[in-house]
């Protein structure tokens, strides 16, 4: 798989345990650049333990994650630290940092990892609130808001760096159906917009229709992928009853339609 | 109540029992009900049992999970289970609790350790705690000398902000404290020494005990219960949200980030509280002198100062440094590794001040044992 050209994010061979408790094992497939790639599968499967070992939280068991061509955890320090510098992350909580207002929690990295001045710094961060729909809201603290505006600001965090790739931790997850759509736009707003490669890692059906390029899904029995592919083309063609049950939300592909 | 047990002889020659009963639950007599299908099922007799339950008038939650218990065990005694008289709802949320089969190895069941075994995990607890510290405290020292050859970015603001919040705030109490703990030295060794006619010496014995020991302990002991439950508390909570992660994944060192700010904050505001301590508990001595035992403050005075020398203040305030670390280190590790609950931010800071406590102590007579050898 990593002879694809256009892969951006390889796994390979990963296997995910925590102490001697395994989470899943052997997954590999691949996310090409520009992609919305959506991790899908049943509550404790171990979704958000994959998106960990991908931004490097987590340390694999045994196997890679490439980043292009280079494994994460075989690079050294300072390489480590410029791919986490190519990365966003949407935290499923919005992780917003609550000791420091909304633009301090988007200026942080900038300041981190740029020489702009304070003023510069200053104009990004409006920017990038106003972007998700947060203007005005620059001086107020994490707790002030209610949980979709930290959501979305976290978002303007993570898009701080103007990052290759994006990576969602259930964004739809205590926001109601309208806000949840509306950050589904947002999502392929940015997509189209930036060309960067965004990784969600959901159950929500309508957002993985609705944005989903391409997907693998995770069983919690066999603790592995059990299928890759495109979301409507794995509800059509799939054959594991497992995947037609999630997809169809228990229905049946008959039920559905 | 009534329970009616009525074994019939099969067609094939085995025994079939019917087992009737109008109180279940929480009815008298529900427990002899359910204690006697137990034993009729476990019994070598039958080999099916029917219960009939049309006899009971009211239906509630407790009445049908009595059934579901008494239909399990029968079940797991390996009979067959037929019930009659059921109401059609009760039935269904009898079938629908029966529906989905228990899932295997999910139920938990209390393990008893065996003493030795207990003893053992304990101590292998211990070690791995330990080699956890060394871990915490070597990234610490690391970050430490980054941060003082101005290589990591350290949040200077925060420090102001932390040395704030355990300087400055924290005086009053240190002050009632160390007074109160001047003033009870001071009397209990009035008391002593009176017997002597030497009750100057009460000057000595309270400048010498708080400049060496307690003014340092005593600040110790509450910066461990005020700013070491502080830091594990903001930590733990901070680990909670995922904030840590947050930060790592943008590529903060949270030891530069959180962990060096307050343990140099510490560092640098524990010495001066204990120094604090030290002069006020020395004033309460001289409270007590002048009031109780008719010693002129001059007197008291004079007298401090031929006993008390700089090397005990000196040994008192490097005594609180290390005290500040310990502090320091206990409060940030245990919020760095605190679970992800609420719960676990408690235990968070309940492990963050007994450890703080413990440490104090056992390091002040570490100090002890050196200042013997050392003849300080």
């Amino acid at each position: 798989m990593g002879a694809d050209p256009e892969a951006h994010i390889v796994v390979d061979g990963l296997t995910m345990k925590y102490g001697d408790f395994l989470i899943q094992r052997d997954l590999s497939f691949s996310i090409r650049r520009g992609d919305i790639f959506i991790i899908m599968g049943g509550s404790g499967c171990g979704k958000s333990t994959l998106l960990k070992h991908l931004i490097g939280l987590n340390r694999p068991f045994a196997g890679r994650v490439l980043y292009g061509r280079q494994s994460f955890w075989d690079a050294s320090l300072g390489e480590r630290e410029a791919l986490l510098r190519g990365m966003g992350i949407l935290y499923q909580k919005g992780a917003l940092w609550t000791s420091m207002t909304l633009a301090e929690n988007v200026s942080m990295p900038i300041r981190q990892y740029t020489k702009r001045s304070e003023a510069e710094i200053r104009d990004i961060a409006e920017y990038k609130l106003a972007l998700v729909g947060l203007a005005g809201f620059e001086e107020y603290y994490p707790s002030e808001i209610s949980g979709g505006m930290q959501k979305r600001a976290g978002l303007a965090r993570a898009m701080a760096l103007d990052p290759e790739v994006l990576f969602f931790d259930e964004p739809s997850a205590g926001l109601d159906p309208v806000s949840s759509k509306l950050l589904d736009d947002l999502i392929l707003e940015l997509n189209e917009s930036l060309g960067a490669t965004i990784v969600v890692v959901t159950h929500e059906l309508p957002s993985i229709f609705a944005i989903g390029k391409n997907s693998v899904f995770l069983d919690a029995d066999t603790k592995t992928m059990i299928a890759f592919g495109p979301p409507k083309e794995l509800l059509e063609s799939s054959t594991d009853p497992k995947v037609i049950e999630f997809l169809t939300r228990g229905v049946g592909r008959n039920g559905a339609a | 109540m009534r329970i009616l047990v009525q074994t019939t002889c099969l067609a094939n020659g085995e025994l079939s029992a019917l087992i009737a009963a109008d109180a279940v639950a929480a009815q008298p007599g529900a427990i002899e009900s359910e204690a006697a299908a137990r034993l009729v099922a476990a019994g070598p007799l039958a080999s099916s049992v029917e219960l009939d339950l049309s006899g009971v008038s009211e239906w509630d939650s407790a009445s049908i999970s009595w059934v579901f218990r008494v239909q399990r065990a029968i079940q797991a005694a390996g009979r067959s289970c037929r019930i009659g008289g059921l109401p059609n709802d009760a039935a269904g949320l009898l079938e629908l609790a029966g529906s989905v089969p228990e899932r295997k190895g999910a139920r938990r069941s209390e393990v008893s350790v065996p003493l030795l075994e207990g003893i053992g995990q304990q101590a292998v607890q211990l070690w791995s705690d330990l080699l956890e510290w060394c871990d915490f405290v070597g990234e610490l020292l690391v970050s430490l000398s980054r941060a003082l050859r101005g290589k990591a970015r350290i949040p200077v603001r925060d420090i102001w902000v932390t040395m704030e919040e355990c300087g400055p705030s924290a005086l009053p109490i240190v002050t009632l404290i160390s007074v109160l703990v001047g003033v009870i030295l001071g009397f209990i060794g009035a008391q002593q020494l009176r017997q002597f006619g030497a009750e100057i010496y009460v000057a000595n014995l309270v400048g010498i005990a708080m400049c060496r020991e307690m003014g340092g302990i005593m600040a110790g002991i509450i910066m461990a219960g005020r700013t070491g439950a502080a830091f594990a508390a903001q930590l733990g909570t901070m680990q909670v949200n995922e904030e840590i992660d947050a930060l790592k994944t943008f590529g903060f060192s949270p030891m530069e980030y959180l962990v060096v700010p307050r343990v140099m904050a510490l560092i640098v505001m524990m010495p001066l509280l204990a120094v604090y301590a030290d002069v006020l508990g020395m004033l309460g001595g001289a409270l007590i002198s002048s009031f109780a035992l008719d010693i002129s403050l001059l007197r008291y005075f004079e007298q401090l100062t031929s006993a008390v020398f700089l090397k005990d203040v000196a040994l008192g305030v490097a005594k609180s440094c290390v005290f500040g670390i310990l502090i320091a280190v206990s409060g940030c590790l245990y919020g760095m590794r605190c679970g992800r609950s609420a719960s676990a931010v408690g235990i968070a800071v309940t492990s963050a001040v007994v450890a703080g406590i413990v440490a104090i102590v056992v390091s002040d007579a570490v100090f002890a044992v050196m200042c013997e050898v050392l003849k300080i």
